[in-house]
């Protein structure tokens, strides 16, 4: 993005084309339609892809194909394959702080600890995944010879509605805790500041994370929302990014198949506690006799 | 069905139906003679009527309207019930409300707790009272609300008392807070342990209580309304209000009400969340199934047979996680769905209070008309339907144990919740076919697996998608062990920890 300050460079740069993340892919809309994203000055970034009603069935359809292995993969596996998105983040530290200054308006250090703020939380949650069975999970004390025990497991498909303003730290403290414990994701970036979400597409493409865990889509709330609310094969959905719209409209809509709602804005800044993971998990009890 | 008469009484009760293994009838079903072994009725005395339970008192509902409740069994009147309206809805809330603000939201923990000690034991002591009632009102045998809902029950009560002075000690933060006032609508299939599940964690949480308990099962809500005060409780603390659907609908939709919980049909359920939506108002839902009950070829197959009928004639078949779909592995699947006919032949259907009955009535006529018109849909489509020999009682609502085989996936048989004795007989080669056939269903409440195989059971567990899997057993319950449902089978936990989070703000 250098050369929009450089009026006069030694070579011109090559600018990015800003897609949509589906099964791993980069395509732009089926609709072919984009939409101009504007800085916090109101100066133009650049367009990205404004995605249609059909991405987003495309995009839930990818993420139901990824939910087996991602959910079956070890909880190491998972941590490992997070920790390592945690280091691409690392290393675009830069472009993801002036990203940040153009769609945030932060100064350059405010940027950089936001930055820094959203790796160290990405990390954080990396290491949940192979501690959250314990914290969730118990053996029963049932009065009665079975050996019976309870395990959370991830809820499924969960789209997750980006919160509107806080585009990075604010993204990954939606999407970290959604898919670290196994569920595969569908998130509709910010409306108005999608940029950053597309960059961290690129990141978890470039990291472990299996085709179609985690899916980004760029569009208009308005278009969207509604149909991820009423997706008959979406299991659970965060409405935190619906803060502007009306919320019991989509929960009546996600009543159709009795998808799990969670709403929750947030000072993305605190330490956000293990509400948002355990918002998202199922918890399974076996009974076995004990017998000889 | 050893109704204790020649065979030559025994008639098929469906022009459909095949004869039974004669032999097997012969030797086992026909062949015993049973007296009559009836549980005293004069144990519990049923008043003629019966008011709201509201602030600690009985009353009449604000405009007067009653509703008569019956026995299944023998469709004779019980008593007449008070049917609440939005007034009464209005003062339950508020009586909820001024308890909670004024007393059970301020009281410590520990005294607390010894509210729901005493409601425990006094369930224990008076339990055969409590068993009688609910098998006059509900028309299950005495055998499993003597054994299963009244223990359970009480047993309920006494697991989260232990909770409501420990709260800090659960996982939920230093200073777990309570919602406030609970809308609880609870189903007529365990009436009285319905109620338990929803009270217990409530009241140990510190919330307050308005529960709306079936139509056609009001009465042990009522006598546990009695007991609360026996005990002492405060009024305004357990308020019951009885009615049918729109006194449910005034409950859960009242401004004063926190917390909605609700247990029934997946169908209502996702009106309620509907209806709900967007108030704020923290709801869980238990609700439907169709538990894919899974038997492999090294399944011990008399234990598994055991297992099929308890998953699927327990409590004619009325349970959410019934084990209505078995999917028995093609290389066993004659040899187990002969034994379990031969099975089938032994059970005894009729009165509830006999003693030896195992099947008892079912709830109600809309609730028999629906199973007669889905079973019917199973004849329509192609499956075979067979019963034992069966003598159904002329007065009351009854259907026969009934087996469907030739059953595939797109019958409304394997698809829909018949919530009665109807059990659909599928067939699989692979653990993988099993699997996906287990899960090929919106609901996701339960299943059962049947193998000797350690190993096969942990990957079958892993990856079926239910909130309880019973292996090699089925239909266990426990106060310690959380209950509850994947996908359309509802969400929020009840019975141990994780039932606690249900009633707290986390």
């Amino acid at each position: 993005m250098s050369d929009r300050k450089t009026a006069v460079s030694q070579r011109l740069a090559v600018r990015k084309t800003y897609k949509l993340f589906i099964g791993g892919a980069f395509p732009r809309s089926e609709s072919g339609r984009s939409y101009p994203v504007h800085g916090h000055g109101g100066e133009l970034l650049g367009y990205t892809a404004q995605a249609s009603r059909k991405d987003l069935r495309d995009a839930v359809v990818a993420a139901r194909a990824a939910f087996t292995g991602w959910s079956g993969a070890t909880a190491y596996n998972r941590g490992q394959v997070l920790y390592r998105a945690a280091e691409m983040l690392e290393g675009r530290a830069a472009q993801f702080a002036a990203e940040l200054c153009a769609a945030e308006g932060l100064a350059a250090g405010q940027a950089e600890a936001c930055v820094a703020a959203a790796i160290d939380r990405w990390v954080w949650y990396a290491g949940w995944s192979d501690k959250i069975t314990q914290v969730a999970g118990a053996a029963n004390p049932v009065a009665g010879p079975y050996f019976n025990f309870s395990v959370p497991e991830p809820t499924g498909v969960v789209v997750v509605l980006a919160p509107a303003h806080s585009s990075l730290l604010g993204l990954v403290s939606v999407l970290a805790p959604v898919i670290v414990t196994g569920n595969a994701a569908v998130v509709v970036a910010s409306e108005h500041r999608p940029l950053p979400a597309v960059v961290l597409a690129e990141v978890l493409a470039t990291s472990d994370v299996p085709a179609g865990a985690v899916n980004v889509l760029t569009g208009r709330g308005a278009e969207l929302f509604g149909v991820a609310a009423s997706h008959m094969d979406v299991n659970a959905i965060d409405l935190t990014g619906a803060a502007a719209f009306d919320r019991a409209e989509l929960e009546q809509a996600a009543a159709a198949n009795v998808k799990r709602v969670f709403y929750r804005d947030e000072d993305w800044a605190a330490a956000p506690g293990i509400r948002r993971m355990l918002s998202f998990l199922e918890i399974k009890t076996v009974w076995h006799p004990a017998g000889i | 069905m050893g109704s204790g008469k020649g065979k030559s009484e025994a008639r098929p009760t469906q022009p459909s139906v095949e004869l039974a293994d004669k032999s097997a009838a012969d030797l086992i079903g026909s062949g015993w003679e049973y007296a009559p072994a009836p549980e005293a009725r004069d144990i519990v005395t049923i008043d003629p009527e019966y008011g709201l339970f509201v602030n600690g008192d009985f009353r009449p509902a604000a405009a007067g309207r009653t509703f008569p409740t019956i026995n299944p069994a023998s469709e004779e009147q019980l008593a007449v019930v008070a049917e609440a309206g939005q007034a009464d809805v209005d003062a339950a809330v508020a009586a909820a409300r001024a308890a909670y603000e004024q007393v059970w939201g301020p009281m410590p923990g520990s005294e607390r707790a010894k509210y729901l000690y005493r409601i425990a034991r006094v369930l224990q002591e008076r339990a055969r009272e409590f068993a009688v009632l609910e098998s006059l009102d509900n028309g299950k045998p005495i055998r499993e609300s003597r054994d299963v809902d009244i223990p359970l029950a009480a047993a309920h009560f006494f697991y989260y008392a232990g909770w409501a002075d420990k709260l800090e000690h659960a996982g939920f933060g230093a200073d777990p807070r309570p919602l406030g006032v609970a809308g609880q609508v609870i189903p007529w299939n365990f009436p009285l342990l319905m109620a338990a599940w929803k009270l217990a964690p409530a009241l140990a949480a510190g919330n307050t209580c308005v529960l709306k308990p079936a139509e056609t099962t009001p009465l042990t809500a009522l006598l546990l309304a009695q007991v609360c005060q026996q005990v002492g409780l405060p009024p305004g603390v357990v308020n019951v209000l009885t009615g049918a659907g729109d006194t449910g609908a005034a409950l859960v939709l009242h401004a004063g009400v926190d917390k909605v919980a609700f247990t029934g049909s997946t169908e209502v359920g996702k009106q309620i969340a509907s209806a709900v939506a967007g108030s704020g108002k923290k709801v869980t839902l238990e609700l439907g199934g169709k538990a894919a009950n899974i038997v492999f070829d090294d399944a011990p197959i008399e234990q598994a047979v055991e297992g099929i009928v308890n998953g699927i004639f327990f409590n004619q078949g009325h349970v959410c996680c019934a084990g209505s779909r078995l999917l028995v592995q093609e290389s066993v699947a004659d040899a187990v769905v002969d034994r379990l006919r031969r099975r089938l032949t032994t059970l005894r259907l009729g009165d509830p209070l006999d003693k030896n009955t195992d099947i008892g009535a079912i709830n109600s006529r809309a609730q028999l008309d629906k199973i007669r018109q889905l079973s019917a849909a199973g004849d329509a489509e192609g499956a075979r339907r067979w019963s034992p020999p069966c003598r159904l009682p002329a007065k009351g609502f009854w259907f026969p144990p009934t087996l469907f085989t030739d059953v595939s996936q797109s019958h409304r048989i394997a698809r829909e919740e018949i919530f009665g004795p109807v059990l659909s007989v599928l067939t699989f080669r692979t653990p993988e076919e099993a699997l996906v056939k287990a899960n090929n269903t919106p609901y996701g409440l339960s299943a059962g697996i049947w193998t000797d195989k350690g190993s096969r059971i942990l990957w079958m567990a892993q990856r079926l998608r239910a909130g309880v899997i019973w292996a090699n057993t089925y239909n266990r319950f426990d106060p310690a062990s959380p209950f509850g449902g994947y996908q359309e089978s509802g969400y929020g936990r009840e019975g141990g920890r994780h039932g606690l989070a249900a009633y707290l703000d986390v």
